[in-house]
């Protein structure tokens, strides 16, 4: 835009400036609070000396999580979710966007398959259903009830198919005059240049894998069998049914269970989200692409 | 039909692509459609030991039984007024900080702000949860910065005037960042020689911003409205099932807050199911709807 040297427009850049600036704080600021917290004595959490810096240095939250067992074999757990998530999303999403990039002459079946997807996306039997059935699977308090219902994203599916329909079609043709197979164009030509929207859909399956508390919660009946977030939350709802049975004495109760627990609190969210922090610069990376390509639709 | 070149015959190109849905499909079948047969239970008195072939027929009974509760009003209530608030207010703030942010010529500074703006977006609500209880909570640090100032404690959490107010705000702030970067790619689409001679035309800043910015924004805006308004029935559970209580059920409870409280805590399969049902019937309807008018007014589709 024009840079008028003005009075005014200089007023304007600071304001715009500084309006900004304090959005970013307001961000940063509760992150940086609860890292401080991790890091401090308790008695200064309980005071509420602790802003954004710690005090009383210690690191005894630290050593605490290191001792429980269960926060370990919760984060193992994730992890391995993650990573078997991930690795079916791609190998089943992959070619079903692929596929679903043929026109109806040349994949008869296709309108029939996207109808499939797209009321899979749309509509589902809802979480009665789905934890009844679960359960005549015998899947409940196995990873597998983590897993198998996400195994295919229908929104990535889409996302992929635009993206593989942004490819230049010459290269695809050039590939199968030369007698290529679709598997071998998909491989050879459509992925190598999908990086970006593999990256995304990736990105998409870590995140939302990592991040899910709610079907740990519903299918899991163990705390031994507990993802990392459900295990977290669950230490939440705890302080809650507290208050719950007592409600007459509610900040009493508060007091009691909320001030003991807190610095050790803040430092397992901390070492939760540390896997996402660090993923989270390949994140941003792909993020524009990923946000852009998934509002064009179809 | 080029493909025609080559060497496959094209029945064997079909099996192709039958072997790449094949797989994808099965899961779906398995996870997603198998289960929708569960909704029937939603018209039976549901016993886990009967079945759903053995369970007796009811009807409407649990619609019924739900139209009649005192409950169900005031649960519509709070989520569509919790979801509306959450939508509105998302958005205009996602859209004003994305003008303002384009306006950020120091780029050290923009990347930095948006790194840290996107970031709550990709934090779940279970560790959210916990830097909001921290802050907001009667001995936050909130509280003691309002009676610091001489102020009253507040019980942000617990009570029921302003457990939706932080419900909405939490909820802005957590998404703004992430949801102003479509409109950051349409404000970046739109011709800077639109500006250039509105501005020797002696257009102010705020001017250009209403005559050319907003009006070019304005095919995003309508898509991101009508995408955000199907979710109108689901005023977000993992964020109000990770800070509600007791005490703020009356404002705070929402559809889906009550489907797992009633259906699945409470075991009471068929009546959650029903609820559920109902939900997830209307919120098509609103997306099917929704999508016709977008594809009417700005020529995209929603799904």
């Amino acid at each position: 835009m024009l840079d008028h040297k003005s009075l005014g427009s200089k007023i304007r850049n600071t304001v715009i400036h500084l309006i900004v600036l304090f959005l970013g704080l307001l961000c940063l600021f509760p992150l940086l609070n609860i890292l401080a917290i991790s890091f401090s004595g308790s008695s200064a959490v309980v005071a509420n000396r602790v802003k954004l810096w710690p005090v009383n240095f210690t690191l005894l939250a630290y050593e605490e999580i290191l001792k429980d067992r269960q926060f370990w074999v919760s984060f193992r757990l994730s992890a391995i979710r993650v990573f078997l998530t991930l690795l079916l999303n791609l190998v089943l999403v992959i070619p079903m966007a692929y596929a679903m990039t043929r026109s109806k002459k040349e994949f008869r079946c296709r309108n029939f398959y996207m109808n499939l997807l797209v009321f899979a996306m749309l509509f589902n039997g809802g979480m009665i259903p789905n934890f009844i059935w679960l359960r005549n699977l015998k899947m409940l308090n196995t990873i597998w009830a983590l897993i198998l219902p996400g195994a295919v994203p229908v929104f990535s599916v889409i996302l992929m198919m635009n993206f593989f329909n942004g490819v230049p079609k010459s290269l695809e043709e050039a590939a199968f005059i030369d007698g290529a197979t679709p598997y071998q164009v998909l491989f050879r030509v459509m992925i190598p240049c999908a990086k970006p929207c593999v990256a995304t859909v990736s990105l998409f399956s870590i995140v939302g894998s990592w991040n899910d508390f709610f079907s740990g919660l519903i299918y899991m009946q163990k705390i031994e069998n507990y993802p990392i977030m459900t295990y977290i939350q669950s230490l939440n709802v705890n302080i809650q049914q507290m208050i719950e049975q007592g409600m007459l004495n509610q900040a009493a109760l508060e007091n009691i269970m909320d001030l003991s627990n807190r610095n050790l609190n803040a430092a397992k969210i901390v070492v939760a989200v540390v896997p996402l922090l660090l993923i989270y610069p390949f994140l941003q990376k792909y993020l524009i692409t990923g946000m852009v390509m998934g509002s064009v639709k179809e | 039909m080029k493909r025609k070149t080559s060497k496959a015959s094209p029945k064997k190109t079909q099996l192709y692509y039958h072997s790449m849905m094949i797989p994808g499909i099965l899961f779906l079948l398995v996870f997603t459609y198998i289960p929708m047969a569960g909704l029937v239970m939603a018209f039976q008195d549901f016993v886990p030991a009967k079945g759903l072939l053995g369970s007796p027929f009811v009807g409407l009974k649990h619609f019924r039984y739900l139209l009649g509760l005192p409950d169900f009003s005031r649960i519509v209530r709070n989520t569509v007024a919790i979801a509306l608030s959450k939508i509105g207010l998302g958005m205009v703030i996602a859209i004003a900080f994305s003008v303002l942010l384009n306006e950020i010529r120091i780029r050290f500074f923009k990347k930095s702000v948006q790194t840290i703006v996107y970031l709550p977006h990709f934090l779940s609500w279970v560790v959210l949860a916990t830097v909001v209880t921290n802050l907001f909570n009667l001995d936050g640090l909130v509280n003691a910065a309002a009676t610091g100032m001489g102020f009253q404690k507040i019980n942000f959490l617990g009570d029921i005037h302003i457990f939706p107010v932080l419900i909405v705000g939490t909820d802005v702030w957590k998404e703004f960042g992430y949801n102003s970067i479509v409109y950051l790619a349409a404000i970046t689409a739109i011709d800077p020689g639109l500006h250039e001679a509105a501005a020797i035309d002696g257009a102010s800043w705020i001017k250009r911003v209403w005559h050319i910015t907003l009006p070019g924004m304005l095919p995003i805006i309508l898509l991101m409205t009508a995408m955000n308004l199907t979710g109108i029935l689901s005023a977000g559970f993992d964020q109000i099932y990770n800070l509600y209580s007791p005490l703020v059920y009356e404002t705070g409870d929402v559809l889906d807050t009550y489907v797992y409280r009633i259906g699945l805590v409470g075991r009471q399969y068929s009546f959650g199911t029903a609820v559920g049902l109902a939900r997830s019937v209307i919120g098509m309807l609103l997306l099917v709807i929704c999508n016709k008018i977008t594809l009417r007014t700005t020529g995209q589709r929603i799904y």
